[in-house]
């Protein structure tokens, strides 16, 4: 149903758009916690789903919605990698402050 | 085949004597360049009389061709008519007799003068490549290559830093007129299209009317080029304004100043006027310029001369007025009578500095007057032959000098125009002046109490024969050249003795109308000239004490002449000192800040812009992370805006 | 009119809890707050009709990548007094990113509308009498299908690049072999010694000497009773 929302397209991308801000931010905001940044690239891959899917039903087209799975898949993998990096990385260096990751100096 | 041989024979002895005399040894390396210069000269003055008695004839001797580069052809040619011809042998003889005595005045020297004898027969080369030249390239070859050697034989005692600070002085100056010589060198190419004086001599008149605008203003060819061909030769010659280079020449050694600046070099300017006569004689306004700075040089040198202490600079002074009044006759278009004036100037000045090398040789090298005095009993051949060169000089018959100065002052006080009368009363005053100096050194340096101290005294001793031998050659020739030559060079049939050689303008007769003179106004020149000598017997023999009570009286003029009428402090104010200061602004702005600035700077561009840029490499993971955030910010920013 | 209200409550609250998220002081805190978040998101894709992938949302990203984050938080110990400095360093450059991050996006989204033809260029329209569900897996199985098993490598290269990042072989862990234990026999165990009255260890025979030196990490005790484990052959 082409436009068979409840709610107008725009409030839909208005959401998405601050969730992204919001997003950007954290990543700026957090230099003692690197999970912290992890967290804040999640809510950036929410705010994309949430376009993607508000798109779809305002268009009628299902490939948004198809589109919005595989990028929740690559979300879900990336957050396991990068974790398991950050574990890893606790154990060598004894600290997640994101001032101390800087072995790659130079 | 005499003139080519005039010419090369000098060469090949300043080469032998250059690139071998280190090998071969000061003694044969003069002989060997003195029996160059003796073949030069038999084959000058040969040359010159067969051609004078008419058994040979006018022509021209091709050597080589030198460039040929589109519409320019100029060869290598030695032009032998009675000009070049006269000159040649001048040169050579003169050259010769210095040669001769150049072996006893650097007797002493404690280096080896193998160097000294080369740089003299080079130039003798380069003179008489220039008197003996049939294009007007060949002929500023000759011109540079004697400006060269007069630096090198200037500088000759290089470790003096006044020598070498003099040298450079009279190859800058002799630049500055070279520079409009060779902007005229390039008129007369594109004006007739060769640089041959036949072609251009042939093809003055149909350029007659031509006129060449620069900056708006109209001016006719001829003129221009009368003009800067006279600036040339107003450098070579040491006139007024470009005359600075010749009293600072005098620290070279003094057969140096007899040959280059007394004999031949500076009468290299006055060469140049007659044989260009054809074109000067279609240029009334250059000549006039000629006729105005001759008669200005002849009078200012004067004064200058009349209160110097240094032997050899009032000797200078003196060839710079001299050379005035031959200037002062080709203006007036009285040619032949400059080249009289030339060739007997030559012998008689060249033995006054040569003498005066003697005197100086005598007093251990002291030049200056105040120390001489009361020698004339020591040196009495000098003494004489001074004797006889001071009166050739102040125009006393029947010495030389007498009939070339009279003959000048005739043709100027006979010639008609303003410009030609003012020369003629500026020609008179010198002559008193000039009567007036050349006794003052006389009685100063040979009459009068010694003032030299007992050791100096003690060691006064006559020249060896190698060096009084050419000195009474010249005081012979400074005796009979003018009633010998005048005949032939200012007599009746001047016209038929230098041919095409000069030429003046069809219907005038410059020689002839020297007769129309007044006779009340002919023998002035003479009663000054004995006034002069009156006075000068005045004031350092009877009567001492005068010239010293007018220095106190006039002390404000005495040091205005003393100092040269402060031409060298105005230079130096006017373009010296404005020259050094943008050369030093060149230098440490321009080169130093700015152009070595740009592979400096470039270097510390490149280093400072990859310090700042390793700053990116923090090795901070959280900046990287912005960096990427930012970028992607500003990718979407261009994007929106741009794309 | 319900939808309305509810969208805009459950926008509120994700906004608010994402804002937390990133602001909370105790990381923990952070996933909490995040997990709240992705409720919401859930709702509001509800609420936009996209039953399905709601509810794929609370599965996977509540279940399983807020679970992951919290193990991880919970596991790395981290002295959250420390993190408590270093906050206000880097916001304003933050602030100005996001404001011109939130201007380009309005830019963009304000001078924006459909094409004409936009309805034609579906490339899946939805079909007016399946459930989304049923419509997602029509299409998902079919046309997209080598995506899907794509989205499925990708997940088992992520899977086995987690363990080989975190898998830890640990020497120093002596593990049990059972089989090997009860397939022991007393030979290999027990030998049978005849000492004199008096004789020492060296005299007897059986004094091993100590194995060549050991490389760091293992303690002295340890290759003791190895050698203890080994005794020499010949008694």
């Amino acid at each position: 149903m082409p436009g068979g929302m409840p709610v107008g397209l725009g409030h839909f991308l208005a959401v998405g758009a601050i969730l992204l801000v919001l997003g950007v931010f954290g990543i700026f905001l957090n230099r003692k916690n690197v999970i912290v940044i992890l967290m804040s690239v999640e809510l950036i891959l929410l705010a994309v789903n949430l376009n993607l899917v508000a798109f779809s039903a305002a268009l009628g087209d299902l490939v948004g919605q198809v589109f919005a799975m595989f990028v929740l898949t690559v979300a879900a993998a990336e957050a396991a990698i990068g974790l398991a990096i950050v574990v890893v990385y606790f154990r060598n260096r004894g600290s997640i402050e994101v001032e101390d990751v800087n072995l790659m100096k130079g | 085949m005499l003139p080519a041989i005039a010419v090369f024979a000098p060469l090949l002895g300043a080469a032998v004597a250059g690139l071998l005399g280190w090998a071969i040894g000061d003694r044969p390396s003069q002989v060997i360049t003195i029996l160059c210069m003796i073949v030069a000269a038999i084959a000058g003055v040969s040359n010159a009389v067969l051609l004078i008695s008419g058994a040979s004839g006018a022509s021209v001797i091709p050597i080589l061709t030198w460039i040929t580069a589109g519409s320019l052809s100029v060869s290598w040619a030695l032009k032998v008519d009675t000009l070049s011809a006269v000159m040649l042998a001048m040169v050579t003889t003169v050259s010769m007799l210095i040669h001769v005595y150049s072996v006893g005045y650097m007797a002493h020297e404690k280096k080896r003068t193998a160097r000294f004898f080369c740089y003299l027969s080079l130039f003798t080369f380069a003179m008489l490549m220039l008197v003996s030249a049939d294009n007007i390239l060949q002929l500023f070859f000759g011109w540079e290559g004697v400006g060269l050697m007069s630096y090198l034989l200037i500088g000759y005692w290089y470790e003096r830093p006044s020598a070498c600070a003099a040298a450079i002085k009279a190859f800058v100056v002799n630049r500055v007129a070279d520079l409009f010589f060779a902007v005229g060198i390039a008129l007369l190419f594109s004006t007739f299209g060769s640089l041959s004086f036949a072609d251009i001599f042939a093809a003055v008149p149909q350029h007659v009317n031509d006129h060449y605008t620069l900056f708006g203003t109209s001016f006719p060819v001829l003129e221009v080029l009368g003009v800067l061909l006279f600036i040339g030769a107003m450098g070579k010659s040491a006139q007024l304004f470009l005359h600075t280079w010749l009293p600072d020449a005098m620290e070279g050694p003094t057969p140096v100043s007899a040959l280059i600046h007394a004999a031949t070099m500076v009468t290299a300017g006055v060469f140049l006027m007659a044989r260009m006569s054809p074109l000067m004689e279609y240029a009334p306004g250059a000549l006039g310029l000629v006729t105005f700075i001759g008669g200005s040089t002849a009078l200012f040198a004067g004064t200058i001369g009349c209160v110097q202490n240094d032997i050899k600079k009032v000797i200078a002074y003196s060839t710079c007025s001299q050379l005035g009044y031959m200037f002062l006759a080709a203006g007036v278009s009285a040619f032949p009578v400059a080249i009289f004036h030339l060739i007997t100037h030559a012998f008689f000045k060249s033995l006054l500095f040569l003498g005066a090398g003697s005197v100086i040789h005598a007093m251990s090298d002291e030049q200056d007057m105040r120390r001489m005095g009361g020698l004339w009993r020591k040196i009495p051949i000098t003494y004489a032959v001074m004797w006889i060169g001071f009166l050739a000089l102040s125009g006393i018959p029947p010495f030389a000098g007498y009939y070339s100065k009279d003959a000048i002052l005739d043709a100027a006080a006979t010639a008609g125009s303003g410009l030609a009368q003012y020369g003629y009363i500026c020609g008179v005053a010198a002559a008193f002046l000039t009567a007036f100096y050349s006794f003052r050194v006389l009685f100063m340096t040979f009459h009068g109490r010694p003032r030299a101290d007992q050791h100096v005294l003690a060691h006064v001793h006559e020249s060896p024969p190698v060096m009084t031998v050419p000195l009474i050659l010249l005081a012979i020739g400074a005796t009979i050249a003018g009633f010998a030559l005048r005949g032939l060079f200012i007599g009746h049939d001047w016209q038929g003795f230098w041919g095409s050689s000069i030429f003046t303008l069809a219907g005038t007769n410059p020689i002839a109308r020297m007769e129309t003179l007044s006779a009340w106004l002919h023998p002035l020149p003479l009663i000054v000239g004995l006034l002069g000598i009156a006075t000068a017997y005045l004031f350092y023999i009877v009567r001492p004490e005068i010239p010293v009570w007018l220095a106190e009286q006039f002390r404000p003029v005495y040091l205005f002449l003393l100092n040269k009428w402060y031409f060298d402090e105005l230079y130096d104010m006017v373009f010296v000192r404005p020259t050094m200061r943008l050369a030093r602004l060149l230098w440490q702005v321009g080169d130093a800040t700015v152009i070595d600035g740009v592979p400096n700077g470039i270097a510390v561009l490149a280093t400072d812009s990859s310090a700042e840029a390793v700053k990116l490499q923090s090795g901070s993971v959280a900046q990287y992370a912005f960096a990427m955030v930012i970028g992607v910010v500003v990718l979407i920013a261009i994007f929106l805006l741009v794309g | 009119m319900i939808a309305t209200i509810g969208f805009y409550v459950f926008a509120v609250i994700l906004l608010i809890s994402a804002a937390m998220v990133v602001s909370a002081r105790n990381p923990v805190h952070s996933v909490l707050f995040l997990i709240l978040a992705f409720f919401n998101a859930a709702a509001l894709f509800l609420i936009a009709g996209a039953e399905f992938l709601a509810m794929i949302l609370v599965i996977v990203y509540v279940g399983a990548v807020a679970v992951l984050f919290l193990f991880v938080v919970m596991m790395l110990d981290v002295n959250f007094a420390e993190l408590r400095e270093g906050f206000q360093r880097y916001t304003p450059v933050g602030a100005a990113v996001g404001l011109v991050l939130l201007a380009e996006l309005a830019l963009v989204l304000g001078g924006w509308h459909f094409h004409p033809e936009a309805a034609a260029l579906r490339l899946s329209p939805t079909p007016a009498n399946l459930s989304n569900t049923a419509a997602l897996g029509n299409i998902l199985y079919t046309r997209y299908i080598f995506l899907f098993q794509a989205a499925g490598l990708i997940l088992l290269v992520a899977m086995i690049g987690a363990i080989v990042l975190t898998l830890r072989d640990r020497r120093a862990v002596r593990r049990q072999n059972i089989a090997e234990q009860t397939a022991r026999e007393k030979v290999q165990t027990l030998a049978m010694v005849e000492v004199a009255i008096g004789a020492g260890i060296s005299e007897t025979g059986i004094l091993v000497p100590l194995p060549p030196a050991e490389p760091a990490g293992r303690p002295a005790h340890e290759a003791e009773r190895d050698a203890l484990a080994h005794p020499a052959e010949g008694h």
